[in-house]
């Protein structure tokens, strides 16, 4: 009997899990997006997203014909973006997404529609971080599995970082530790550190001397260059309207004119 | 037992204690006001910081689906684990050496390393060796199972060795085969006697699914660590509220392990002891 | 394996930090641990008080969330600093993020080692006019620790285990440095995963085996 009553419940778990699982059918356009990224990607208190990102991934979907009630969002990480894509989970991806060589191999980009690089960012008050190379004795908080303490790692090497580099769950821990004095600044993508602070106005400065270069463009499944060019011609159109800009100025805030220009597109 | 430590207080006695009461009283009440104030300094006690737990909202959309990530992993993992534990405990007893000592060789090696490297290596080996992508969920589970099943499975041999030797000889005297005898007669009585074993072992599990945290899992701790600063910079109050819910549920489950307990101890027909929880340290 | 050989002194310096966390945290577990079984078995209802609430606190709250709110939260809010180098200052928050969570354990071992204590001792140790604090000190806990030196066994390779979870507020002891060999080695991922599960075993089952010996040698003949 019991060993019944154990059996049906592992059956209906799979059932469950296997209805949860199932592709969403019908016309819906789903969007991959950053859940805990703010001023990218962030989910709202209401359940909705809001962000860069957002904002130009509905652009675009608006372009492809998709109505807002059809767009589904769905969280991607860092880590799930290309096989979301290839298993086709999700339509399209617009999730702090850089474009390399490698991962062209696998899946495609429409874009870049935003270039952004290595960035520091520090409290208001404080003068006297100008660049990369104040950091050779500035106390710095980085995200782990984050590639860009990595980089400063390999500049000052193995001593700087125990002395100097702490790496916590995600650049929104480092923000208290900054704001308290227990780190003297934060360093990683432009963007990212723009859209946390913005949420903080006056508290922090960002310096703007970027050491690196990611250009954040919108995977697509590999070889639909159908949908790439029409992803493209919906990115022109976002620069050439204005929309690109407010986008920019409603979700940097304070920090928008370090994200004047629109970049130039790469077509292949 | 405490109170063979010391002799009922006579009248000096009982001023003393009064005293010494009081002195220590003063001193919490200083330590949590010295606590208080700090908080205070920092701005902790902002109403902008703690106003958004009394959001509906902020439940339903970031809290909860946070726990029941945490929830629905420990019951998947729970699921799973047991029936491990099952057949890796039984299979340590059995008299075929080449099952027994692979069997103890699992068991042992899992409940002799860290469960996060574990789930540090579903993350990276399944990509790496299998092509496989692991979601966090599943390299969570994945852990949660070895380290907790090889535990039980601990259990479970203890539960059965703990049974009278008779009783299996009785059995095969009337002509029970093996399995029968493991099936009919010592398995129905070790699982009265394991039962709150497994059930403490299955809150430690459900503390442990917390090192998901580690790995990105969006669970319980993650929206108190991650999501909730990430929209209102309150890490603190929001640290705070979750760990308030993460006692809560184990209180609550710990009552009803208790409660279990009582109920099988009532009902129980066979004077075998019940099997001692082996040390339930939390990992996660 | 070329990869185990060649980072092979990082996997070291790894470990090395893994057993230095594990001591420090277990001297202060015990510390805190034997402080706390005797504030629940004192006089005074305001201690034992204390240490019932501390103890069911620390016992039902996850490690993991334990070290995030003594990594952050101590320097944020109560301005707890170690030292200027920031590995070190994480070091010693993870410390006293590991001894406050495992000492809930150590104190309920204790007070369970106490209670195998026959009453009689306690009782004639009254009789001979012993203080709460001399009974304590010369009779009861001698005799309790010897009893619960296999428990105590279990809870530091517990304890060893458990120091991987600093890798919450990125101290890079074991399972960190881990990580980030997979990172750096993706084609021996499943090599260095077997030796660092090695060196684990290596660190606890002689623990296991120690400690097992001991409380045999030690046991109270009764």
């Amino acid at each position: 009997m019991r060993v019944r009553r154990i059996g049906a419940l592992l059956m209906t778990a799979a059932a469950l899990a296997a209805t949860l699982t199932a592709c969403s059918g019908g016309d819906k356009f789903v969007i991959g997006v950053k859940f805990d990224q703010p001023g990218l990607g962030l989910k709202q208190t209401d359940g909705s997203v809001k962000g860069f990102d957002v904002d130009v991934a509905s652009y675009i979907a608006k372009e492809l014909g998709y109505t807002p009630e059809q767009i589904e969002w769905k969280e991607t990480v860092s880590a799930n973006r290309e096989p979301f894509i290839q298993q086709g989970q999700v339509d399209m991806v617009v999730a702090t997404y850089s474009i390399t060589d490698k991962r062209k191999e696998v899946i495609s980009f429409a874009g870049p529609y935003l270039v952004t690089g290595q960035d520091i960012l520090t409290r208001a008050d404080d003068t006297s971080i100008t660049g990369q190379d104040s950091l050779q004795t500035k106390k710095v908080c980085g995200a782990q599995g984050s590639t860009s303490p990595a980089r400063l790692v390999e500049k000052f090497g193995e001593a700087w970082k125990g002395q100097y580099l702490t790496e916590q769950q995600g650049y929104g821990n480092c923000l208290p530790l900054l704001d308290q004095k227990q780190v003297d600044a934060i360093s990683t993508d432009a963007t990212i550190l723009a859209g946390f602070a913005a949420q903080s106005p006056g508290k922090f400065r960002l310096v703007g001397q970027v050491f690196s270069e990611e250009k954040y463009g919108v995977g697509l499944k590999k070889d639909d260059k159908e949908t790439r060019d029409k992803v493209n011609a919906a990115i022109e159109k976002m620069f050439a309207d204005g929309s690109w800009k407010k986008a920019v100025e409603a979700n940097f805030g304070e920090f928008a004119p370090n994200f004047a220009t629109p970049p130039a597109l790469e077509k292949y | 037992m405490s109170t063979v430590l010391y002799d009922t207080p006579g009248p000096r006695g009982i001023l003393r204690n009064r005293i010494l009461t009081f002195v220590f009283a003063a001193a919490l009440l200083a330590g949590l006001y010295f606590a208080y104030l700090k908080f205070d300094e920092k701005g902790q006690f902002d109403a902008a910081l703690w106003e958004p737990f009394l959001q509906g909202d902020v439940w339903v959309n970031l809290i909860i689906p946070g726990l029941v990530n945490t929830l629905s992993a420990a019951a998947v993992a729970a699921l799973i684990a047991v029936p491990f534990g099952f057949v890796f405990g039984i299979a340590r007893l059995s008299e075929h050496k080449w099952i027994r000592v692979p069997a103890g060789a699992v068991v042992e090696f899992f409940r002799a390393i860290p469960l996060l490297i574990m789930i540090f290596f579903a993350q990276y080996g399944g990509s790496a060796v299998l092509g496989l992508t692991v979601t966090s969920f599943t390299a969570v589970v994945f852990g949660l199972v070895l380290y907790n099943g090889s535990v039980l499975a601990e259990i479970v041999r203890a539960g059965i060795q703990s049974l009278p030797r008779g009783q299996t000889e009785a059995a095969l005297a009337v002509g029970l085969r093996k399995g029968q005898v493991m099936r009919l007669i010592l398995l129905p009585q070790a699982v009265t006697a394991m039962m709150p074993a497994i059930v403490s072992q299955l809150i430690v599990l459900l503390k442990d699914t917390a090192l998901g945290f580690i790995v990105a899992f969006e669970d319980l701790l993650n929206a108190g660590a991650r999501i909730l600063p990430a929209n209102f910079q309150n890490l603190i109050p929001a640290v705070i509220v979750v760990a308030i819910i993460y006692i809560i549920i184990n209180v609550v489950v710990g009552l009803l392990a208790n409660w279990l307990e009582r109920r099988s101890r009532r009902s129980r027909k066979t004077t075998i002891k019940p099997v001692e929880a082996p040390q339930s340290v939390g990992v996660g | 394996m070329g990869a185990l050989v060649e980072e092979f002194p990082v996997i070291l310096g790894a470990f090395w930090l893994t057993v230095r966390l594990t001591l420090a945290s277990a001297v202060a577990a015990l510390v805190l641990g034997t402080v706390l079984a005797a504030m629940r078995v004192s006089p005074f209802a305001v201690l034992r008080g204390v240490a019932t609430a501390y103890v069911n606190t620390l016992r039902n709250t996850p490690l993991t969330l334990v070290i995030v709110f003594c990594g952050l939260g101590l320097g944020l809010v109560l301005d707890v600093s170690f030292s200027e180098s920031l590995s070190t200052n994480y070091l010693w928050l993870s410390i006293i993020g590991l001894s406050a969570y495992t000492a809930a354990f150590v104190c309920e071992a204790i007070r369970s080692g106490i209670n195998t204590v026959p009453v009689g001792q306690a009782e004639a140790a009254r009789a001979l006019g012993l203080t709460f604090t001399q009974n304590l000190r010369f009779i009861v806990l001698p005799q309790a620790f010897r009893a619960i030196i296999a428990p105590l066994g279990s809870l530091l390779i517990a304890l060893t285990k458990n120091t991987t979870v600093a890798a919450a507020i990125g101290v890079a002891e074991a399972s960190l440095t881990m990580k980030s060999l997979f990172e750096r080695h993706q084609d021996s991922v499943v090599a260095i995963f077997f030796g660092f599960a090695l060196a684990f075993l290596v660190l606890t089952l002689p623990t296991g085996l120690f400690f097992g010996w001991l409380s045999r040698r030690l046991k109270v003949a009764r």
